[in-house]
């Protein structure tokens, strides 16, 4: 197989909170021979929030992302969901909308810059998926995960809305019923885990100005994992991964029940399978500790 | 033209009971039942009913994804009973499918819930136009076809609750107004002929039951039957909230303004910033405990480490050429 290439969206959490979630991207991407081209020049996403009071501006940010990743003729590849989601979101919208795109690429002129529509928008889980492929991964586990219940969280922006699921998985997700965690679980050699709020909202984008129902969200989904044995949970999404694991005292006190999982980034999951040190994986970067290792 | 072969499954039917003058606690009752591949989930209510419990409850009217009244839950989604094909549930979830009301908690009668509170957030948002009418008027007051695709089809609505109640922060927050009804107040809002002035955007703008609220999981727009898609409609209102200035300064406007703030001086968002700017110097203090748990594990950056994107100039020069909003 010819080596698989990808422009890197790294998002802002991988520089910052998750400095784990880069370390482990770059673990992973190493072990499977991936090759990994950092947009350096890519700006914050606005996470769902921009837009709120600047659609426009949030859509000529991204288009401008975009536009490095076609410079380089390659897929981008993000390793947030919320990323995925505006970036993919964009990329829909100008795609389908000439006269939007047209003025979205008069503004990206007068930096030299033009959006195409030519780069295809992708998470990192499911490059690995459909790109590296399952079987292949399979092959190269040296450490089974097959002394865990592993309970799956997928995050909203990566099954939702499903008409952007033809940019990333090629259609195959269906946001009630998602699979793409569970059968990388299952390739790792893990035990997965079904519970009621795996495919549910982790409250992240509420947590500054709804707290209770933020955290409400959060004490539920690690009381639905751990009330189906999981012993720990993973995700592909930064932002949950920091709702699930520096947020369990008050998702406890919210929902007047003790909860907390050690929660792993789908990456370091991978990681560990195929042999990664806890260093390489920055396990130490959890606010709730990674015990079993 | 090729033929059409009918085909039938055997399925395992789950169904949520309950009748609140007679019973403390639901109960689900099993019909196992042969089900056609013609066959939509209105047909399998009727036959739980014609066939097996005259008792068995359930609203339904038109059978023609108009009048909205047969919304339930398929295996806990948001499903309109007469449109959803049960080829097409059998396809997602198996053969043992479970039929609940769309809120459990507001059931009275089997699938029947009680709406109460679905019409009551409906009604606060002012779901109708508010115009001074001209007793004699002397021309028609024309709209044109690109002011109606302004509404974004958000007058398909057809009030079924779906949306409604698949939404994570209604099951928490009984002030939230919810997807359906800020469907409604875009609708009106985006109406030319609407003189609501700020009244309706500022009831839907009140932080705990307005837009701000909403988690961006996007349930709604997963849920509708008939692609109102509710949070572009949400993300429609906190535009017009700026643009009408009644997204006053707030944790929530700070927190959406702020990371332009953050995009221009570093490209990237500056997390620890963006929380001081949205939460104001002494509301920051609430999160110190967390923060301090971070920083000794390696997740925070100090201000004078902030990693900036390359090219930021280029940046800088797109948010001052391409901004479109003022708080």
């Amino acid at each position: 197989m010819e080596k698989l290439k990808y422009a890197l969206f790294t998002g802002c959490t991988a520089k910052e909170s998750t400095p784990e979630q880069m370390m482990s991207t770059m673990a992973v991407a190493n072990k499977l021979g991936i090759e990994l081209i950092e947009l350096t020049e890519a700006s914050c996403c606005g996470a769902s929030h921009l837009q709120d009071y600047d659609d426009f501006l949030s859509l000529v940010l991204n288009a401008r992302n975009i536009a490095y990743a076609e410079k380089h003729g390659l897929t981008m590849v993000t390793i947030c969901n919320t990323c995925q989601l505006n970036t993919a979101m964009t990329k829909h919208r100008l795609d389908h909308n000439a006269e939007l795109k047209a003025k979205v690429n008069e503004k990206l002129g007068e930096v030299g810059l033009e959006y195409k529509g030519t780069s295809q928008i992708t998470h990192f889980l499911y490059a690995i998926i459909d790109d590296f492929g399952l079987d292949k991964i399979k092959e190269m586990v040296v450490k089974p995960l097959s002394q865990f219940n592993i309970a799956p969280f997928y995050g909203c922006h990566n099954i939702r809305p499903s008409e952007l699921q033809n940019e990333s998985h090629k259609g195959h997700e269906n946001p009630y019923r998602p699979t793409s965690l569970d059968d990388l679980i299952i390739a790792c050699g893990g035990v997965s885990v079904d519970y009621v709020e795996k495919n549910k909202c982790c409250g992240f984008h509420a947590e500054l100005q709804a707290p209770r129902t933020a955290a409400i969200l959060t004490g539920n989904a690690v009381a639905g994992a751990m009330d189906a044995n999981a012993d720990w949970m993973v995700t592909p999404c930064p932002l949950c991964h920091l709702k699930l694991d520096t947020q369990t005292h008050h998702a406890s006190v919210a929902i007047g029940r003790e909860v907390s999982l050690p929660v792993l980034h789908m990456q370091q999951m991978v990681g560990l399978a195929l042999g990664c040190s806890s260093e390489e994986l920055g396990l130490k970067h959890h606010v709730t500790a990674v015990d079993f290792i | 033209m090729g033929t059409h072969k009918i085909t039938t499954q055997d399925v395992t039917f789950k169904v949520f009971r309950f009748n609140a003058d007679e019973d403390y606690l639901p109960y689900y009752k099993e019909y196992k039942m042969e089900v056609t591949s013609e066959e939509v989930v209105l047909d399998i209510l009727n036959r739980i009913k014609w066939d097996h419990d005259g008792s068995f409850s359930y609203r339904r009217s038109c059978r023609h994804g108009i009048c909205g009244a047969c919304a339930i839950k398929v295996n806990g989604r948001s499903t309109l009973a007469c449109k959803e094909s049960m080829n097409d549930m059998i396809e997602l979830f198996g053969n043992e499918i479970t039929l609940e009301p769309l809120s459990i908690k507001r059931a009275i009668k089997d699938m029947i819930i009680d709406k109460k509170d679905f019409w009551d957030k409906h009604a606060q948002v002012q779901p109708f136009l508010v115009s001074e009418i001209d007793e004699n008027p002397e021309a028609e007051h024309l709209v044109s076809p690109h002011e109606v695709e302004n509404l974004l089809d958000a007058d398909l609505c057809i009030q079924c609750g779906a949306c409604h109640y698949a939404c994570p922060v209604v099951e928490i927050n009984e002030d939230f107004i919810g997807p359906a009804a800020f469907a409604a107040a875009y609708r009106f809002e985006a109406d030319v002929r609407d003189e609501a002035g700020t009244s309706r955007i500022s009831e839907v703008n009140e932080l705990s039951q307005g837009i701000w609220d909403c988690v961006k999981c996007f349930e709604c727009a997963e849920a509708c039957p008939k692609e109102v898609n509710p949070i572009e409609k949400i993300t429609k209102l906190h535009n017009i909230a700026f643009a009408k200035g009644v997204a006053s300064s707030n944790v929530a406007t700070r927190h959406a303004v702020g990371f332009k703030h953050s995009i221009v001086k570093h490209g990237l968002l500056d997390e620890g910033e963006l929380v001081r700017y949205s939460e104001g110097n002494i509301g920051v203090l609430k999160h110190v405990p967390v923060a301090i748990k971070m920083f000794s594990k390696g997740k925070i950056v100090l201000p004078w480490n902030m990693p900036k994107a390359d090219k930021l100039d280029e940046i800088k020069k797109l948010v001052k050429s391409s901004s479109t909003a003022k708080f």
